[in-house]
């Protein structure tokens, strides 16, 4: 549906579909790995069907994120190379989080703290990926050494949490910057928020014209 | 094997204590190897008390068999040829398996809130209908000897006969030991034991002949009495200090708090920052602009 | 057994299994007790640790026994009598033995005949044509008194100790190691050791099994143990004795009680084809003291004899008929194993009943029983479990490879059950009968073996009623006064072997004294009678169930002077004694010569002798009336020089196994009549299924294991997951040489037929230098078959030779030459 003909389009439908993929694939992730990584979070695995289920279920859904996501990354890795600005940017980002963002130097379609935390989440996922398989008891486990297999359940739990930390500060920077979440819902902006918060990718897509 | 105990000391992923009124005895098993013939009565006791019938296997060019621990065989005999001094012989007969360690390393890295006991007594015991399957107690013991069931995905390994012991019977393997190589009783007392064993083997020209009770791991309520104590290894690798890999400690020590406690305070970080500092909208200016 | 009763006078274990506990030493040799009898090896890990006992293992292979040993020597396979030998030479040149004993207590100072020779490995009298020896030459020189001439001062050259010295003086440290390939210096270290419990107050025992057993010359090597542990001074003694550890849970039961061709109940002895006149049979028999004084046990003959025939024909046997002597079959030469087999070979067995045995896994060179079983008419299997035996004649692929369309024989196969499925008594290595209680019901047609022998013999008795026939007496007359004619009950069958009165039985010295009343059960042998008064079927059980009920059911362990002799428990034979020759514990004034360990002694106030066990003399006789410990030898003393009693000579030789790697005996290089046993017996066909070392270089061995009893247990699951698959033992060098790595499958290949096994490499398994030669040994476990649940394997039997020792025909499975190749 497409009410304002003035909205810029940010992103299409197979890219949000792409995100949402990764994003619930994510949640469950999470909520069924914290189950088994703090007895505080067990009850979580309540919503797997029990333990037993969270134990069967987590890898395959690792599989599934690791898997779209290395889709995104196809998508979206040019986009989110690091320029001098971004690094600028992120020179200046305790100014944006203290909310002025009068100094922050023009951001594309993606500002540096985006794109840091894209490189990040790369990061997250390759080590989850490859230290998840490593601990996949039912398949691989039996593959490797003992010490390894330590090592890979102490960086599994270590980098999960750190991407979750990533991903709230995601999840939030979504919904205290006002007007973005739609962008990846129905994949259109407004114009000002454009220009607002990525006056170069505005520029660059509407030649600086209203 | 699940028996509704009140002597409970440690339970997996329990935060709270659990049912401790009950005092129970410490005890061990002592295992003197100078005295074990490596004949498998044990294996075979504990096959029968626990009605387990492991896979009929291979020859696969050694005496031990079944070849590992599985699911299905808690105990098995390990046997090393080896020449500690040279031109002289010996082959060291290890009936491997559970130590029941003070400090069990499957139970700190169980998930699953009480798949792992460890009762006042000493013993560690898996309550399996409790267990997820996912194996963290192999990566959490320090001598690899949980294993996973290949039919239903539980982690098994010797209870030190917990359902026997509760009644007041020593463990099957104990029960049915031919030479008196496998006591059981008091820690206190086996220690003792062992202190005779261990006199009787020096005179014998063992002059490093000891007491395995490693306290890396807290001590253990398997204990075995060595010719070669000081060469552990020689017992078909068992370890010189064994101990909870610092891995395991970092990973379900400090990382769990610490991390929950992150992952809390940029939660909260979040909901605060949008209280003291306000959504980021788009300026008036803009607005207005584009209003136009 | 025919080694230990040319010795002591009985053929049995001298102490028991308990009383390893008080041993300051224990040899293990020709056995391995840890692996083949873990039970009883608790106690020599008890005497180990509650005494400091030292254990000696000495066996080709370091084994689960070597595995708890204080100190282990390598030794080449059927070698022994020359490592024994080799310790008498020590034993005799250092002086290490016990002189108050063997002085009192043995033939040392008896002086045998001058015609007596030995010369180049030979004995004199030997028939090289027949492989016999003329024995009349081997025996005492016999004073006009009627006793044996003696010499006290030892220093008569033809006294027994001289000719000891003399025949042992051969077997130097050298010798012993150049034949045995053991270590010098580990050879002398074992002698030291041992040579230390030839003190009063220490004690050996030794162990032994199979691995003595199981060889051509396997009687005289358990003769020469003997004669070191009476060197010693270590028989009769707490914690000493020669102990054979027998395999099956009753085989001890099986000797006792005479199933053996040449054997009666009790070590009675069935007649020869010579001996048609009773008196002359029973006198043969009823040995006169050669020595004054002495008790000469076998005097009694008659009465363990005549109670007998009353036990088996009731009012059948009589006086008159010297009661029905001329019933007993009178053997023409012995039907052992392997001449039964010999004979079914050549056509010559109609039918076979196999009862509880399986020799086509049993028995020696597979090929030659399976052939003997296909020219049955019929064979009956009488057993548990299906036996390979009961399957000769199907196709089983690799492991039984034969064309059922050419077989005839016609199998039955009669399920029986299985010792926990019955009541009874068995009979332990201890001697101890012991009664046991069914556990469970036998499954489905299982009957008991008395059912099922009862059903045969009443319907052969039916038959021979009906129809008559060639000599119908026996079967017709044998007393079968059971409740349940077609199901005698172990109870019944106890009773009538313990023996019951027939008659008042009355005290010999006063006749108005009634010691037993008529139908009353005896309370020992000492009331059988030779007039047909008593009936016993089995002199040695006599008591075992008397008028106080079932004493081998006592278990009542208590052990009040806690050295074991727990004479409350069960009931041993003889007389409830737990350790035989006891009056040797002590000195000649009845003094025991270890008081801590006391079997018996001299109580002069009581007028008896006492202690923790049952004496085993007359009870009341004073030591001054000079009654010798060894009462059933007529010479009252124990044997060094046997006399006629072996078949291959007096003193113990080495031989090499008839199957050796070795072209001569090293002992007498030039004299190829003495390479191996002479007196073997060997069928004429088989001499040419020997092999010699240049096609099968490798010396084999067959054992057990730990983790299974013979064939039965591959059929139990718990056993096959134990030791699930057929597997042979090759040592670390000769692997290397071969290119043989852990778990490879190899070929062992003998020249009568081959197995393929996975290898198990091993360090446990030395090389050794044997007459300058590199010798390697290939250890063979046989529990496989083509029948059971454990993986389907090769009959290790299709490898042995048909060959065995020369006085026993126990087959050599315990040396033999192999070749092995990859597979």
């Amino acid at each position: 549906m497409k009410r304002d003909p003035k909205d810029l389009i940010r992103y299409t439908a197979p890219e949000r579909a792409n995100h949402w993929v990764v994003g619930m694939a994510f949640i469950l992730l999470a909520l069924s790995g914290l189950a088994f990584f703090h007895p505080a979070f067990y009850p979580l695995s309540q919503f797997f069907g029990g333990g037993v289920w969270a134990r069967i279920l987590h890898p395959f859904i690792g599989v599934v994120m690791a898997l779209s996501f290395v889709a995104m990354f196809f998508r979206f890795w040019k986009l989110n190379l690091i320029t001098p600005a971004d690094k600028e940017w992120l020179g200046r980002i305790g100014e944006m989080v203290n909310g002025d963002d009068h100094n922050m130097p023009a951001a594309g379609k993606y500002n540096g703290g985006q794109k840091l935390l894209f490189w990040l989440l790369v990061c997250c996922i390759a080590l989850l990926a490859v230290s998840g398989l490593v601990i996949w008891r039912a398949y691989f486990s039996a593959l490797f050494p003992i010490g390894m297999i330590r090592f890979a359940s102490l960086m599994h739990a270590m980098v999960a949490a750190g991407m979750i930390c990533l991903i709230i500060v995601h999840v939030y920077a979504a919904i205290w910057t006002r007007g973005t979440i739609r962008a990846m819902l129905y994949g259109t902006v407004s114009r000002a928020w454009a220009k607002q918060h990525h006056s170069a990718w505005f520029r660059q897509i509407t030649g600086g014209g209203k | 094997m699940a028996l509704q105990s009140l002597d409970i000391k440690a339970r997996s992923a329990t935060t709270t204590p659990s049912p401790s009124v009950r005092e129970t005895l410490e005890v061990a098993k002592l295992i003197d190897i100078s005295k074990c013939i490596g004949c498998k009565a044990c294996q075979v006791a504990c096959m029968e008390w626990n009605d387990l019938r492991d896979e009929i296997g291979t020859n696969v060019g050694v005496y031990d068999n079944p070849a590992d621990l599985t699911a299905k065989s808690w105990t098995v005999m390990r046997f090393s040829e080896v020449e500690v001094e040279a031109g002289k012989l010996e082959w060291l007969i290890r009936k491997d398996g559970c130590m029941h360690c003070a400090d069990p390393g499957c139970l700190k890295a169980c998930p699953a809130p009480g798949a792992i006991i460890q009762y006042s007594n000493g013993i560690v015991d898996f309550h399996e209908e409790y267990c997820i399957g996912c194996g963290y107690c192999i990566t959490g013991c320090p001598f690899n000897v949980p294993r996973i069931s290949k039919t239903d995905n539980k982690a098994y390994k010797c209870t030190l006969c917990s359902d026997r012991v509760g009644v007041g019977l020593e463990p099957a393997c104990v029960k049915t030991c031919p030479t008196g190589a496998i006591t059981f009783g008091a820690k206190e007392d086996m220690i003792h034991r062992a202190e005779g064993r261990v006199a009787d083997l020096k005179g014998r020209g063992y002059a490093n002949a000891g007491l395995y009770d490693p306290q890396g791991v807290g001590g253990t309520h398997v204990m075995y009495v060595l010719q070669h104590a000081d060469k552990p290894g020689l017992y078909s690798g068992l370890p010189k200090d064994p101990s909870i890999s610092s891995m395991v400690c970092l990973w379900k020590g400090i990382t769990k708090p610490l991390t929950s406690f992150a992952i809390g305070l940029v939660a909260l970080g979040s909901l605060f920052h949008y209280i003291t500092k306000g959504p980021n909208e788009v300026s008036n200016d803009i607005e207005k602009e584009f209003e136009e | 057994m025919a080694s230990l009763a040319p010795t002591f006078g009985r053929g049995a274990m001298t102490n028991h299994w308990v009383d390893i506990k008080n041993a300051d030493l224990v040899l293990i040799m020709g056995g391995n007790a840890a692996e083949a009898h873990p039970c009883g090896f608790k106690w020599v890990t008890e005497a180990k640790e509650k005494r400091q006992a030292k254990l000696i293992v000495v066996d080709p292979r370091y084994t689960r026994s070597a595995a708890v040993s204080d100190f282990y020597a390598p030794i080449r396979t059927g070698s022994d009598i020359a490592f024994l030998g080799g310790l008498i030479n020590y034993l005799l040149s250092n002086d290490k033995i016990h002189h108050e004993y063997v002085k009192n207590y043995t033939d040392f100072s008896f002086l045998v005949k001058d015609e007596f020779k030995f010369e180049n490995g030979i004995y004199s009298g030997y028939d090289p044509e027949k492989r016999k020896y003329d024995k009349s030459t081997w025996g005492y020189q016999m004073g006009k008194d009627g006793f044996v001439v003696t010499d006290p001062t030892l220093e008569n050259p033809r006294c027994v100790y001289q000719m000891m010295k003399a025949h042992y003086s051969r077997y130097t440290p050298e010798v012993v190691s150049n034949i045995c390939g053991t270590p010098k210096d580990a050879f002398l270290k074992i002698c030291e050791m041992i040579a230390e419990t030839s003190k009063p107050d220490k004690a050996m025992t030794i162990m032994y099994a199979l691995g003595w057993t199981q060889h051509s010359q396997g009687s005289q090597i358990i003769r020469t143990g003997a004669m070191v542990q009476l060197l010693l001074g270590n028989i009769g003694v707490a914690g000493g004795g020669i102990n054979a550890l027998r395999g099956h849970s009753n085989i001890q039961g099986l000797t006792d009680l005479g199933l053996m061709t040449n054997l009666l109940p009790g070590y009675m002895t069935l007649p020869s084809e010579a001996e048609q006149d009773y008196k002359g049979y029973v006198e043969k028999r009823a040995l006169k003291p050669l020595r004054p004084g002495q008790m000469s046990y076998w005097q009694n003959y008659g009465k363990f004899f005549v109670s007998n025939m009353k036990a088996w024909f009731g009012d059948a046997a009589t006086q008159d008929n010297n009661f029905c002597y001329d019933w007993l079959p009178k053997l023409d030469k012995n039907y052992d194993i392997l001449q039964v087999f010999e004979n079914m070979n050549q056509g010559k067995v109609n039918g076979y009943i196999c009862q509880g045995f399986n020799p086509l896994a049993s028995a020696p060179c597979k090929v030659k029983i399976s052939g003997s079983l296909a020219k049955l008419k019929y064979l009956v299997v009488i057993d548990p479990l299906a036996t390979e035996t009961s399957e000769f004649w199907q196709s089983h692929g690799v492991y039984n490879e034969v064309d059922p369309s050419k077989i005839q024989t016609e199998v039955f196969r009669l399920p029986s059950t299985c010792f926990a499925e019955e009541d009874g008594s068995l009979v332990s290595s201890s001697r101890v009968l012991q009664w046991h209680w069914k556990a469970t019901e036998p499954p489905g047609e299982a009957k008991t073996d008395p059912e099922i022998m009862a059903g045969i013999f009443l319907k052969l008795k039916e038959m021979y009623k009906k129809d008559g026939g060639a000599f119908p007496d026996p079967i017709l007359n044998l007393t079968w006064k059971h409740r349940q004619p077609n199901s005698p009950s172990p109870e019944e069958l106890a009773k009538e072997f313990s023996g019951k009165a027939l008659k008042d039985v009355t005290d010999p010295k006063d006749a108005t004294k009634v010691l037993v009343k008529t139908g009353e059960q005896l309370n020992g042998f000492a009331e059988l009678r030779d007039d047909g008064s008593t009936s016993c079927g089995c002199w040695i059980f006599a008591g075992s169930w008397s008028e106080k009920g079932n004493l081998m059911a006592r278990r009542d362990n208590s052990d009040p002077f806690g050295i074991g002799q727990t004479l409350n428990w069960a009931y041993a034979w003889p007389a409830n004694r737990r350790v035989l020759y006891n009056r040797a514990s002590c000195d000649l004034n009845g003094k025991p010569y270890d008081a801590r360990r006391k079997l018996i002694g001299w109580d002069a106030a009581a007028g008896k002798w006492t202690g923790s066990d049952i004496p085993d003399i007359k009870a009341d006789s004073a030591p001054e009336e000079g009654i010798s410990p060894f009462i059933m030898n007529p010479e009252g003393v124990a044997r060094f020089f046997a006399i006629d009693k072996m078949a291959e000579g007096p003193f113990p030789e080495h031989y090499e196994p008839m199957e050796s790697p070795l072209d001569n005996n090293p002992l007498h290089p030039n004299n190829p009549l003495a390479r191996a046993n002479p007196a073997a017996r060997v069928f004429k066909d088989d001499w040419e299924t020997f092999g010699k070392a240049d096609k099968y270089p490798y010396v084999a061995t067959t054992y057990r294991l730990t983790e299974h009893f013979h064939f039965w247990t591959k059929h139990s699951k718990l056993n096959a997951i134990m030791q699930p698959e057929q597997f042979v033992e090759i040592g670390e060098e000769m692997a290397k040489e071969k290119g043989i790595k852990a778990g490879d499958r190899v070929v062992v290949k003998s020249k009568r037929g081959f197995i393929v096994a996975v290898a198990v490499v091993t360090k446990r398994l030395k090389t050794l230098t044997v007459a300058g030669k590199k010798v390697h040994t290939v250890g063979i476990p046989i529990h496989w078959g083509f029948m059971g649940l454990a993986k389907n394997g090769y009959i290790t039997n299709t490898l042995t030779p048909f060959v065995g020792d020369a006085n026993t025909q126990t087959p050599e499975f315990k040396s033999f030459l192999v070749n092995v190749e990859k597979a």
